[in-house]
């Protein structure tokens, strides 16, 4: 009798050590199991998520994050959809660290911190979302940020287009930055630090659906260290934005709305490449609407502009920056865009979606 | 429909009728080339068409441009010479 | 090749407009009818307008094939795409012109398949590529677009394809500058003429416009020096008491036109006897529908679509835009009920509309207008 006992005893033990082992992950394919929290959520966590972020499992929950006094917290948050995912020049990976990192930046904070939550279909392949995860890692080093906390999910097949990301990003800014619509005056200088274009060109390139073949690439890029430079210069900044979806024109617009101002741009001095109005001419788009994922617009006080142009010049990702336009008191809410010719035509807020236009 | 562009051929498809590779300024595409098919004046690499959805429309008479370009740059001369025959017969 | 970007040259556009101002001194308010929708865009992209002279007024005309066609063949389109098994494709432009109660665009979130495309050859591709699917293309243009619809049906016909269909909407541009010019409420000098819908029909064409109505008509090419030298040759007829056709776009447009183009249209299509044009009403032998030959490509032969004709809201002013009878802010909804975000005519919703155009580019500076001064 006793001997049964024991044996019933190690058995149980035997079991319960079993039970304890984390589950290997061997599937090929995401599957509605990896979303349920369970085993096979904690084997895709364990093999894929954990070792690229170094992180353990209690992050998932929350990130405690240090910070001292005299420093405001400042938080963003964005989601990432975009397909497809790979495209020359970046990738939904490097889109989603960057996107973040940079409306930190513009909004002078040093980015620190990003949280980074996945929704993946069903049947995407595993080692996609391995190297998607790899690349969000790599993204993140060169950007100066930790990844602390996340989350995944899963979801049917025909959802999710194969996998969404969304990142918040917390970053520190030192007290006493003064930035926003608010500090913009008649008078300053609009600021942009490169071509615009690029990025939204890349995408629909890499859609091909219209059938193009051009080296455009995205221009997907950190750009705290261009910020950095740009506050460290002595320039007087008001007013930061990257100029995403919608283009220049958008931010420009928002600016102008928010500052209940006016803007003025030079036609003649938009830096665009040539690939890049070669397509929007076939197409009939046009570059001040194009998305750009690791372009700065700067609005600076006009004594210190050319310090400001300087020092964006010097950074490796600002070699193409140039003044682009004034604020004005005149036609408050509006920006306005001087033409090759001397005439003016107003840039007004997108409708819509950009359609290529074949009229 | 009236965006139709400059774009000049890079090479004629051979596999395929009627069909060539287009540049505009560096960006390629296949651009349908039936409507410009003459058999006594077939397109060439290097010529320039005008592009519209797709198809080449016109071949663009490179001549007729310059002297189109040459005109209008010649505006202002042809009037500043002729109010400088005018201040000249006026002084004279 | 730059040679062809030269037409963008500011130097080169400020002798013209020198030119200009010398031109219009001394005479008339005259005013001049740009047709084409190209034309109206490129001059509101530049800001070509108001560096003229005061007594030089540019006038929009209905040369856009996607604002004068009417609610209701949109609703018949809209029909179309809803059909189980249909791939509707069309250009871009077309998706946010309103019909009578919707448009494509909320058609396509509703769940119909409806694609853009860049050139009908795409529409070709898509239908090979998915043989299980019924790919019907909504052709729309002047006689710019009309040849490469007809290629295409052409090599459809060739393919042996049975899953392809085309939803013909093109226009003739000759009936509507007739109609304009037989309009009782006519008050224009000139008219800057349709340069691409030229290099398919050729100039002469258009040679009716001088002889038999009295009018100056001047071919345009579509960059800024194109229509500034244009303006200038009609200012220049005007001056010298000539009335004539004139072809500035000699790179491009060729008097004869394109035969080959011309002989494809003539080949696939014919004539309609009438056809319903937003603004303009009904014109005789505007529009083009597909030969018996070609019937097994007809989407209207194949769908029997509603073919409502759904009037124009009464506050749509768009048929008067579009003759050229008022300006675009002097529709009293302009800006108001009738915006690019909520259009009421198609004239603010395709970005060649003259009302889009001017909302778009030139809305700001629509009241005293800034006296040149060429350097």
């Amino acid at each position: 009798m006793g001997h049964d006992a024991v044996d019933r005893e190690r058995l149980h033990a035997r079991i319960e050590e079993w039970r304890r082992r984390p589950m290997r992950l061997h599937d090929e394919v995401i599957t509605s199991a990896h979303g349920a929290g369970g085993k096979a959520s904690q084997a895709l966590l364990n093999s894929v998520v954990f070792p690229a972020f170094e992180m353990t499992g209690a992050a998932m929950d929350g990130a405690v994050l240090q910070v001292t006094a005299k420093h405001d917290l400042v938080m963003t948050t964005d989601s990432f959809v975009v397909t497809p995912r790979q495209f020359p020049g970046g990738s939904i990976a490097s889109l989603a660290v960057n996107g973040t990192v940079n409306d930190l930046a513009v909004m002078g904070a040093t980015p620190r911190w990003l949280s980074v939550a996945f929704v993946l279909e069903e049947g995407l392949p595993i080692d996609e979302f391995r190297d998607t995860v790899a690349e969000i890692a790599l993204a993140a080093t060169e950007a100066g940020v930790r990844v602390v906390t996340g989350d995944t999910k899963v979801v049917g097949r025909g959802a999710a287009d194969g996998l969404y990301v969304t990142t918040t990003g917390i970053g520190i800014r030192q007290d006493g930055i003064k930035l926003g619509p608010g500090e913009v005056q008649p008078g300053d200088v609009v600021l942009v630090s490169g071509n615009i274009g690029d990025h939204g060109i890349a995408v629909i390139q890499a859609r091909g659906e219209l059938d193009l073949v051009s080296d455009v690439r995205s221009d997907c890029a950190a750009l705290h260290t261009l910020v950095g430079d740009l506050l460290a210069s002595g320039a007087e900044v008001r007013w930061m934005r990257d100029p995403t979806r919608g283009g220049v024109a958008s931010s420009m617009n928002e600016l102008a709305m928010d500052a209940e101002l006016g803007v003025r741009l030079r036609e003649e001095n938009l830096p665009v490449s040539r690939t890049v109005n070669g397509v929007c001419e076939l197409l009939g788009l046009d570059p001040l609407y194009v998305a750009n994922e690791g372009k700065l617009l700067a609005v600076v006080s006009p004594e210190t502009a050319d310090k400001a142009l300087t020092a964006l010049k010097h950074h490796e990702l600002g070699r193409n920056s140039a003044v682009i336009g004034v604020v004005t008191s005149e036609n408050s809410g509006i920006v306005v865009l001087e033409t090759l010719f001397g005439g003016t035509r107003v840039v007004d807020m997108l409708v819509g979606d950009p359609l290529p236009r074949i009229c | 429909m009236c965006v139709g562009i400059p774009a000049m051929i890079v090479s004629i498809n051979n596999d395929k009728a009627f069909s060539a590779i287009v540049d505009v300024e560096g960006v390629r595409r296949e651009a349908n080339i039936a409507l410009l098919a003459d058999p006594a004046d077939p397109l060439r690499e290097g010529d320039w068409v005008l592009l519209h959805v797709g198809f080449a429309m016109s071949k663009l008479d490179e001549a007729e441009a310059k002297s189109t370009l040459e005109f209008i740059r010649a505006l202002g001369s042809v009037y500043d010479e002729e109010v400088d025959a005018l201040r000249g017969q006026d002084s004279a | 090749m730059s040679q062809f970007n030269d037409f963008r040259d500011p130097r080169a556009a400020s002798k013209v407009l020198k030119r200009i101002t010398e031109l219009a001194d001394g005479q008339p308010h005259r005013k001049f009818m740009e047709i084409c929708g190209g034309h109206t865009h490129s001059i509101y992209r530049h800001g070509l307008e108001e560096l003229l002279p005061q007594n030089v007024e540019l006038v929009h005309g209905p040369g856009c094939p996607v604002c004068v066609i009417p609610m209701g063949r949109i609703d018949d389109a809209i029909h179309i795409a809803n059909q189980p098994n249909v791939t509707f494709c069309c250009f871009g432009d077309m998706l946010r012109v309103p019909g009578g109660k919707s448009n494509l665009l909320e058609a396509r979130a509703r769940g119909a398949d409806i694609r853009v495309v860049y050139s009908p050859m795409d529409v070709l591709t898509i239908a090979e590529r998915e043989p299980e699917r019924d790919v019907v293309f909504l052709a729309v243009g002047f006689e710019t677009t009309t040849p490469s619809t007809a290629v295409t049906v052409l090599e459809a016909k060739r393919r042996k394809l049975s899953n392809y269909f085309v939803m013909s909407n093109h226009i003739r541009i000759i009936p509507a500058i007739k109609a304009i010019l037989d309009s009782k409420d006519l008050d224009l000098d000139g008219f800057i003429g349709p340069g691409h819908v030229g290099t398919v029909i050729g100039n002469h064409p258009y040679a009716f416009v001088a002889s038999d109505y009295e009018k100056p008509l001047v071919t345009a090419g579509f960059e800024p020096l194109d229509i500034l030298e244009s303006v200038m040759r009609l200012l220049a007829q005007k001056a010298d008491g000539r009335c004539e056709v004139e072809n500035q776009y000699t790179r491009a447009v060729r008097d004869a036109g394109n035969p080959v183009a011309i002989d494809v249209i003539d080949k696939v299509f014919t004539v309609r006897p009438h056809f319903e044009w937003r603004g303009l009403g009904s014109i005789e032998h505007s529009a083009l529908m597909f030969r018996d030959e070609f019937a097994e490509f007809d989407a209207e032969r194949r769908y029997a679509v509603p073919g409502v004709q759904i009037a124009d809201p009464k506050a749509c002013q768009c048929g008067e835009v579009l003759r050229g009878a008022i300006r675009p802010w002097e529709c009293k909804v302009f800006g108001t009920a009738c915006t690019p975000e909520t259009p009421i005519g198609t004239c603010m919703v395709s970005s060649e509309g003259a009302c889009a155009a001017y909302y778009n580019y030139g809305r700001f500076n629509k009241s005293p207008r800034i006296p040149v001064t060429a350097v």
